[in-house]
C-alpha cells in the first residue's frame, strides 16, 4: 500500500472522535455567528396552525406536556409557540403532564410566558395546570370518562371544584382540541389511541424529529397535524410572526426555533461531508484493493 | 405450583377484563378497566422503594468492599441521598416545609433540577447528534444498489430538513417541481415512509396481539421464569 | 421487510381438524354472545320543536333539526346533540361565529349554557349529565351580537350500553385473530409440523455467548426502558430467559441493568430459573441484575459507563427503546462488542440496524420467544399471526383493486364495496 493509500485507509478508519469534533465545531461556530434561514411552512405544520386559528375564543384546549429537560432544547420552542398562539386566540388552556418532569415544563411556560407576556390572563379562569399523574395511558383512559376520578386537586393544590374554568367539565370529552407535545412514551401516540380516537376529540401536536416518522401514519384521520422537531417549530414561528406581526415585532427571543435552524443546517451539511468522505475513501480503497488483487 | 398459578390467574383475569371492557362499556367492566390501571400505578409506585433499596444496597456494598470503580458508586449514593433529603425537607422552599410544591422556585430542589439535572439530561440527549454523525459516517457506504438508494435518500432528507435544500433546487422551473429537494423530502416522508412504517406497524400490532394472547391464556410463561 | 411468511405448517399424518379446547370454546361462545347483544342495542332520540327568534336575529337563522339522544356505545353520562347548520354557516371565518349549547331539565327551562361549538360544527357531546334523568337542549347561533335560538330538543336520557357497536370491526378482527391463533396452536399440538425460517440474530446467540466466554468478558442484556406493562419488555424478558440458560451452560457472566424496579424483580426471577434449569444454580449472581434509575438519560449514562469500563464482549438490546438506542448501540460498537438488538419501536430500528450486527425487526422480537423455545403451542401462535397478516394483505390488495376498478368504470356497486372495506379498517368512530 503506497503512502496515499495508507492516508486514505486512515481516513476510512477515522476515529469517531474526529467526527465528534467536526460536529461540535459546526454547532459552536454557526451558533456564534447567529446564522438564520427563512422557513416555508409545510402542510403538516400549517394544519396545526389552522386548527388553532379556527377555534373560537373560549374553546377548551388540553395541553399535555409529555417531555422533560432532555428534549427541552428541541421541544420547548414549539411549546412556547403553542402557548402564545392559544393565549393570543383567547383559548382556555388546560395543562397536564404524564411525565414526572413534564410538570416542570408546564411551570416554565406559565411563569415565563403567561405570567410575563399575558398578565391579564388569570389562573383558574384562562389557564390551569392539572399537574402530573403517574399511570401513562391508564391516566388518559380514565380521564376520558371521568376527570375527577384521578384529579381532585390541580398542580397548585386547589380543589378542582373551586376552579372556575373546570366547572361543567366531567371528562376530557368536553375539550375542543388536544394539543400534545411529546418526546416519547407516553405521548402523542397514546393521546391519539386512548383519547382522540375513542373520544372523538381532535388531536394535533408536536414531537421530536426522530419520533415523527412513527406518527405520520396517523395523519390525517386521527391526527390533524404533526410538528416534527425544531424544523417544524421554526415553520410555526414563521407563521406566528406573520399572523401576529405586532406581538412579534422587536421580540427576537420569540423566534428561538428559527435561530436554532442555523446550527442544525450547518450540522446536517457537516454530516453530509463526512458521509461523502466515507464514500470516497470506500470507493478508492475498493478500487485499490481490486487492482492489487489483479497484480 | 402456587408460585406460578396465582400470577397466571391474575394475568388471565386482568387480561380478559381489559379485552372485554373494550367492547362492553357497561359497569362493572368499565370501572374494572380503570381500577386495574390504578392498581398497576400503585404497584409501580411501591416498586420505587424496591428500586431505591436495591440501589443503596448494591452501591453500598461496592463502597464498603472498595470494589473496582467504587468512586462512581459513592457519587451515585451521595447524589441520591442529597436529592432525597432536599426534596423531603423542602429546604429553601419559599412556603417552608408546609408548602405544597417540592419544586417551588427558589427551593434547593429547584436549584438542583435547574442547574444540575436539566443540563445533564440535555447533554445526554445532545450526544445523539454526535452519534448520528459517527454512525452515518460508518453506515452510509454505497456498497451495493440498496445501500446507494439508502444513501441518496439520506442526502435528500438531510438537505430537505434545512433551507439549503430549498436553495439548491430553487433554480428549477415550476414545471419541474417534483425534482425540488423539499418536495422530494416530503414525499419520501409522507409516501414511502408512510407505507413502510404502516407495514412494520401492522406486523408489530399482530405480534403484540399474538404475544398478549399467549401471556393471557398462559401459553408463554417464560416471563415468570418457567419453560 | 420480508414478504415470506414467518412460519408454514406442514400437514402431518393427522389431517382431521383438531378438537376445540375448552379455552377455544369459551372464547368463541363469549364472542357469539356479545355479537348477539348487538341486536338489543338501540337508543331513542328526541328532536326539536319550533325555533325561537332571539335578539339581533335579522341576518342569521337558528340551527334546524336539533336532535338530542343518548350517546350510543358508551358507559352513559353522555348525551349527543346534533343539528343542521343554517345556510349562513360557511365555516370558520364566515358570517357565523359559532354555536352555544344550552341545557335544562324541563322543556320550559330554565336553560343554562353548557358549552359552545365552532362555526361549521353540527354536533356537540354533553358529558356532564347523570344517567336516567331527562334533559332538554337548545342550540343558539352566534353571529356578532346576534343570537338566535333553535327549538327545544328532548327529552333525552343517558344510559350505559352493554355493547360498544362502534368497535364491531375491531371485534371481528380480534375474533378472527384469536380464532387463527387458537386453531393453529391446537393444530400443531395435535401433530402439525411447523417450518420456521432462520432468524440470524437468534442463531447468533450461542456464538455471541461463546465469544464472551472465550474472551472472559461479561454479556450485557438491556431489556429496554419501559416497565412490565409494555409487551415489548415482556418479550425481552422471555428472550432473556433463553439467553440466561445459554449463559449458564457456558458458565459465563450475564449482567442486566434495568431502568424499572419491577423489571429488575422479573428479570432476577427469570434468570434464576434459567440457571436452575441449566443445572447451575450456584453460578447465579443476583447482584448482576440491578436497578439503575427510571430516568431515561441517567440510565443511559449508567449503562454506557459500565460498557466503557467493563467492555462486555456481547450486548443484547431487547425491548422498548427511545432516543437512547443509538447512544447505547454506538457505545457498544466503539468497544467492539457483538451486538444483537430487537425492538418494536419503528423509529429506533434504523439506529439499531446501523450500529448493531443483528437486529430483530418489530414482529421478530415477539416471535423470538417461540423461536427459541421451540414450544409447539408458541409456534402455533406465530402461524396464527401470519394468517392474520395474510388477511390484512389480501384486504389491502382487494381494496385497491376494487377502488381502482370503481374509479375507472364508475360502477356504483364497486364504489360501495370499496367504501365498506375502507370503513371496516377505519378507526374513525361511527
Amino acid at each position: 500500500m503506497n503512502g496515499f493509500a495508507r492516508f486514505v485507509d486512515a481516513i476510512d478508519k477515522l476515529d469517531r472522535r474526529w467526527v465528534f469534533l467536526g460536529v461540535g465545531l459546526a454547532v459552536v461556530i454557526s451558533s456564534m455567528f447567529g446564522l438564520t434561514f427563512p422557513e416555508i411552512p409545510t402542510p403538516m405544520v400549517k394544519a396545526v396552525f389552522d386548527k388553532i386559528e379556527s377555534l373560537p375564543a373560549g374553546s377548551r384546549v388540553l395541553l399535555p406536556f409529555d417531555y422533560d429537560p432532555g428534549s427541552e432544547p428541541e421541544l420547548q420552542p414549539m411549546a412556547d409557540a403553542f402557548v402564545r398562539h392559544c393565549a393570543e386566540k383567547g383559548l382556555k388552556m388546560y395543562f397536564i403532564a404524564l411525565w414526572p418532569l413534564g410538570q416542570n415544563m408546564v411551570v416554565g411556560v406559565t411563569s415565563n410566558i403567561l405570567e410575563r407576556e399575558y398578565p391579564h390572563l388569570r389562573y383558574g379562569y384562562d389557564y390551569m395546570d392539572l399537574g402530573y399523574k403517574s399511570g401513562n395511558e391508564g391516566v388518559v383512559a380514565v380521564i376520558l370518562t371521568d376527570l375527577k376520578k384521578l384529579y381532585t386537586t390541580d398542580a397548585r393544590g386547589s380543589s378542582i371544584d373551586d376552579i372556575p374554568m373546570l366547572q361543567g367539565i366531567s371528562s376530557i370529552r368536553s375539550f375542543d382540541l388536544i394539543l400534545n407535545i411529546s418526546a416519547g412514551y407516553p405521548g402523542l401516540k397514546e393521546w391519539i389511541q386512548y383519547a382522540g380516537t375513542p373520544g372523538n376529540i381532535p388531536v394535533a401536536g408536536g414531537c421530536t424529529a426522530v419520533q415523527a416518522p412513527l406518527l405520520y401514519p396517523y395523519h390525517p384521520e386521527q391526527l390533524l397535524g404533526l410538528m416534527g422537531g425544531i424544523k417544524a417549530a421554526a415553520e410555526y414561528e414563521a407563521l406566528m410572526k406573520d399572523r401576529f406581526a405586532d406581538k412579534y415585532r422587536g421580540h427576537e427571543e420569540y423566534l428561538s426555533a428559527l435561530r436554532r435552524m442555523g446550527p442544525q443546517t450547518v450540522t446536517h451539511l457537516t454530516i453530509i461531508f463526512f458521509i461523502i468522505l466515507g464514500n470516497l475513501t470506500f470507493w478508492y480503497l475498493r478500487r485499490h484493493r481490486a487492482q492489487a488483487k489483479l497484480r | 405450583m402456587v408460585r406460578q398459578t396465582i400470577p397466571l390467574m391474575i394475568t388471565a383475569i386482568v387480561g380478559f377484563v381489559l379485552v372485554v371492557a373494550y367492547f362492553i362499556p357497561h359497569p362493572p367492566f368499565d370501572t374494572l378497566r380503570e381500577d386495574f390501571a390504578i392498581y398497576f400505578d400503585i404497584i409501580a409506585s411501591v416498586a420505587f422503594i424496591l428500586g431505591a433499596g436495591n440501589l443503596i444496597m448494591m452501591h453500598g456494598s461496592k463502597i464498603s468492599k472498595r470494589d473496582k470503580s467504587w468512586g462512581y458508586s459513592a457519587v451515585t449514593v451521595g447524589g441520591f441521598i442529597l436529592v432525597l433529603l432536599i426534596g423531603l425537607t423542602k429546604i429553601g422552599n419559599p412556603d417552608g416545609f408546609r408548602g405544597s410544591s417540592v419544586t417551588a422556585e427558589g427551593s434547593y430542589f429547584d436549584y438542583v433540577y435547574r442547574y444540575i439535572f436539566r443540563p445533564c439530561a440535555a447533554t445526554m440527549f445532545a450526544l445523539l447528534a454526535f452519534y448520528v454523525a459517527s454512525a452515518s459516517f460508518r453506515a452510509f457506504r454505497a456498497k451495493n444498489a440498496e445501500a446507494t438508494i439508502l444513501l441518496l435518500v439520506a442526502f435528500i432528507i438531510l438537505l430537505g430538513r434545512t433551507f439549503v435544500g430549498t436553495l439548491l433546487t430553487s433554480w428549477l422551473p415550476d414545471s419541474l417541481f417534483f425534482l425540488k429537494i423539499p418536495y422530494l423530502a416530503e414525499k419520501i416522508m409522507t409516501v414511502l415512509n408512510f407505507a413502510g412504517n404502516r407495514a412494520i406497524m401492522i406486523g408489530i400490532a399482530l405480534g403484540i396481539i399474538s404475544t398478549s394472547l399467549k401471556v393471557i391464556i398462559g401459553i408463554d410463561r417464560s416471563y415468570l421464569g418457567a419453560d | 421487510m420480508r414478504p415470506r411468511s414467518l412460519l408454514r405448517v406442514r400437514r402431518s399424518h393427522r389431517t382431521d381438524p383438531p378438537h376445540g379446547s375448552v379455552r377455544f370454546a369459551l372464547l368463541f361462545s363469549l364472542s357469539l354472545i356479545t355479537t348477539m347483544g348487538c341486536l338489543f342495542c338501540s337508543a331513542p332520540q328526541a328532536s326539536a320543536q319550533t325555533p325561537d327568534r332571539g335578539e339581533g336575529s335579522a341576518n342569521v337563522s337558528p340551527p334546524s333539526e336539533v336532535v338530542a339522544r343518548d350517546t350510543p356505545s358508551d358507559r352513559g353520562e353522555s348525551i349527543a346533540v346534533a343539528w343542521t347548520p343554517p345556510p349562513e354557516d360557511t365555516g370558520p371565518g364566515g358570517a357565523i361565529d359559532g354555536y352555544r349549547i344550552l341545557r335544562a331539565q324541563s322543556a320550559t327551562g330554565p336553560f343554562e349554557a353548557i358549552g359552545q361549538a365552532s362555526a361549521g360544527a353540527a354536533a356537540y357531546t354533553d358529558t356532564n349529565v347523570k344517567n336516567g334523568i331527562n334533559y332538554y337542549y337548545t342550540v343558539v347561533t352566534l353571529a356578532g351580537t346576534a343570537a338566535v335560538s333553535s327549538g327545544v330538543a328532548g327529552p333525552a336520557q343517558a344510559h350505559p350500553q352493554w355493547l360498544n357497536t362502534n368497535q364491531w370491526n375491531a371485534f371481528i378482527i380480534l375474533f378472527l385473530l384469536l380464532g387463527f391463533n387458537l386453531y393453529y396452536i391446537e393444530h400443531i399440538k395435535s401433530g402439525g409440523k411447523p417450518f420456521i425460517r432462520k432468524l440470524a440474530g437468534l442463531e447468533a446467540v450461542s456464538e455471541a455467548v461463546g465469544r464472551a466466554t472465550e474472551m472472559g468478558r461479561p454479556i450485557l442484556f438491556v431489556p429496554g426502558i419501559q416497565d412490565m406493562n409494555d409487551i415489548q419488555t415482556v418479550a425481552g424478558i422471555t428472550i432473556l430467559g433463553h439467553i440466561g440458560r445459554t449463559v449458564a451452560e457456558y458458565d459465563s457472566r450475564l449482567v442486566v441493568p434495568t431502568s424499572r424496579a419491577l423489571v429488575m424483580t422479573t428479570a432476577r426471577e427469570t434468570v434464576r430459573e434459567a440457571y436452575l434449569s441449566a443445572g447451575r444454580p450456584d453460578s447465579y449472581n443476583e447482584n448482576d441484575i440491578y436497578y439503575v434509575t427510571d430516568e431515561q438519560f441517567g440510565y443511559v449514562a449508567g449503562v454506557n459507563g459500565y460498557m466503557v469500563r467493563e467492555k462486555p464482549a456481547t450486548c443484547f438490546y431487547m425491548g422498548a427503546f427511545f432516543a437512547e438506542s443509538l447512544i447505547l448501540a454506538e457505545t457498544g460498537n466503539s468497544i467492539g462488542a457483538i451486538q444483537v438488538a430487537g425492538t418494536a419501536m419503528p423509529a429506533q430500528l434504523p439506529f439499531f440496524v446501523a450500529a448493531c450486527d443483528y437486529t430483530l425487526i418489530g414482529e421478530e422480537l415477539f416471535a423470538a420467544s417461540a423461536y427459541l423455545s421451540g414450544d409447539p403451542k408458541q409456534l402455533g401462535s406465530i402461524k396464527g399471526q401470519d394468517v392474520g397478516k395474510l388477511l390484512g394483505m389480501a384486504s389491502i390488495v382487494l381494496g385497491v383493486l376494487i377502488s381502482s376498478l370503481g374509479a375507472i368504470t364508475g360502477w356504483g356497486v364497486l364504489e360501495k364495496i370499496s367504501s365498506w372495506i375502507e370503513s371496516f379498517w377505519s378507526t374513525t368512530l361511527a
